[in-house]
């Protein structure tokens, strides 16, 4: 079942006029600022399928901005979102790219700043609802709707078993997990949702853990 | 938990429950909510769909200048009392395109399913409520009513009109209303279910096809048409009337359909009225040039 809450139909409140190309757009933008931690200050944004063909008349460019500067679906500033990036000198770039994708409505941002890089690719499924489907170029399966932990490791045995011990130790309890990696051996991507939000604490005990490359959280 | 209209019926109709209750029991399984906590976060879409209502209104205007100011004229010759159709159902009518002149003019609105076809499921439950006299709690069932069943389609079909052409959004909208119309008016769990089917049939094959890529032309109008299908449909239920396709086999003939649709037709401006000579013509005026080079 794709759609778990009748919140996910009646919902979310949101500035118009898309719910795909402008409320989901934003929160495609928003998770992906969410993983990246901190403010980028450059984005390339490429749209695909239908999200290239519309975006100008959804919205949907000044949503994802808008989400890559922490706004909410229903955070007015989302219509001046262009011109508040360009006010904090973060350089954007929108690419309109031909690939036929897999979803109709898929954006690939990409974003840094001068201590690093992220890659991110995301989908908006309707009524708002999106899935963050690439990460870094690991294949991955996110809603960006609950309190997750995405975990880079070495792909090793007993490293999902340690990194599950350190959340049972702390009652932590996982609703979805996802294991992807680009080649046997290498690194390899945890994405662990899980109920509540976690504490910085946590994610430094799994941070200490062996093989354990680097450990981000999506808060809710 | 329900996956189809059929057994969300068969659990309404066994507990001797509604609709509205099977689908916040079912929510505050799924979150672990209490379900004081999901009627007051539903409290609040309604007062954002009142609140998008009275601004349409007073009547708004979009950027682009396509849609805008039409809720208002409804309004206007209601008062005259000279209509053909129905009061009720042209009051539907003008709530539902005033709530979608305010998320074109890029207001805030609440998304039922969808941006799109936001006007629907609020422009019939303000009208109807003028006859029905609801209490408040009974306006919020209203709105996890039209969820059950919209839960069900984006479930089993899609609720997305770039996955499944406009029938997957006004479609899905009005169905929703319908089913949500007749638990109101005191209608059956399975009259709701015969409803939705009615209203579901008669929006198969719409497309998806936005003048210039904005959610405006046709999509202001096809909530309009979609608040009036709701209403009729609701009535022809109350009336027991029965639809021989069943609800979920309307719902599996939708999917199909949507997937069958070029994607052209499914939010990408490139075909129908985004492809017509004024279509056309509007999008480079709009945008100073034609978006589509094809």
């Amino acid at each position: 079942m794709k759609y778990k809450s009748v919140f996910d139909i009646i919902g979310p409140v949101m500035i118009g006029p898309s719910s795909s190309h402008t409320a989901g757009a934003a929160r495609i933008g928003r998770v992906a600022r969410n993983l990246f931690g901190r403010e980028p200050k450059w984005a390339t944004i490429s749209f695909y399928g239908s999200f290239a063909k519309t975006y100008k008349g959804h919205g949907t460019d000044v949503a994802i901005v808008g989400g890559l500067l922490d706004f909410d679906t229903f955070d007015e500033r989302i219509k001046e979102s262009l011109t508040i990036a360009r006010q904090k000198k973060i350089r954007i770039k929108f690419i309109e790219e031909e690939a036929v994708t897999d979803h109709p409505n898929t954006a690939k941002i990409m974003m840094g700043d001068e201590k690093g890089e992220m890659e991110l690719a995301g989908i908006s499924i309707g009524g708002g609802k999106i899935e963050i489907i690439e990460l870094n170029g690991f294949v991955l399966r996110l809603s960006g709707h609950h309190p997750a932990i995405l975990v880079v490791h070495n792909d090793r045995f007993g490293t999902i078993a340690n990194v599950s011990n350190v959340l049972a130790k702390h009652q932590v309890n996982i609703g979805q997990m996802d294991v992807s990696r680009k080649e046997m051996g290498k690194m390899a991507l945890m994405t662990i949702e899980v109920d509540q939000n976690i504490e910085e604490s946590v994610l430094e005990e799994i941070s200490a853990l062996p093989n354990i490359v680097q450990v981000t959280r999506i808060v809710e | 938990m329900f996956r189809n209209v059929a057994e969300l019926v068969e659990l309404a109709e066994s507990k001797n429950q509604k609709i509205s209750q099977i689908m916040i029991e079912q929510e505050m399984e799924v979150t672990g909510k209490t379900g004081e906590e999901i009627l007051r976060q539903m409290e609040v879409n309604l007062d954002v769909m009142e609140q998008a209502v009275e601004r349409g209104l007073k009547g708004v205007k979009s950027h682009s200048g396509l849609t805008g100011g039409d809720a208002v004229l409804l309004q206007e010759y209601i008062k005259k009392g000279n209509f053909l159709s129905g009061e009720l159902l042209l009051d539907a009518v003008s709530k539902a395109v005033a709530t979608n002149e305010v998320n074109a003019a890029m207001g805030t609105i609440c998304a039922t399913p969808t941006a799109g076809s936001a006007g629907v499921v609020p422009g019939t439950l303000f009208a109807v409520q003028r006859k029905l006299n609801p209490t408040r709690e009974q306006k919020i069932e209203f709105l996890f009513t039209s969820g059950a069943f919209g839960f069900v389609i984006a479930n089993n079909a899609s609720i997305s009109g770039a996955a499944g052409g406009c029938q997957a959004e006004v479609g899905s909208a009005a169905g929703m209303a319908s089913a949500a119309i007749v638990e109101m008016a005191g209608g059956t769990p399975a009259q709701s279910a015969e409803a939705m089917a009615i209203t579901l049939k008669n929006m198969l094959g719409l497309v998806c096809d936005p003048v210039a890529g904005l959610v405006e032309v046709p999509c202001v109008k096809r909530n309009a048409m979609g608040a009036a299908n709701a209403m009729v449909a609701a009535d022809m239920a109350l009336a027991g009337i029965t639809s021989r396709i069943p609800c979920d086999e309307v719902i599996g003939a939708m999917f199909k359909i949507g997937q069958s649709m070029p994607s052209a037709l499914r939010e990408t401006a490139q075909g129908g009225l985004a492809a017509t000579p004024t279509g056309r013509e509007l999008e480079a005026k709009i945008f100073g040039l034609p978006l589509m080079k094809k």
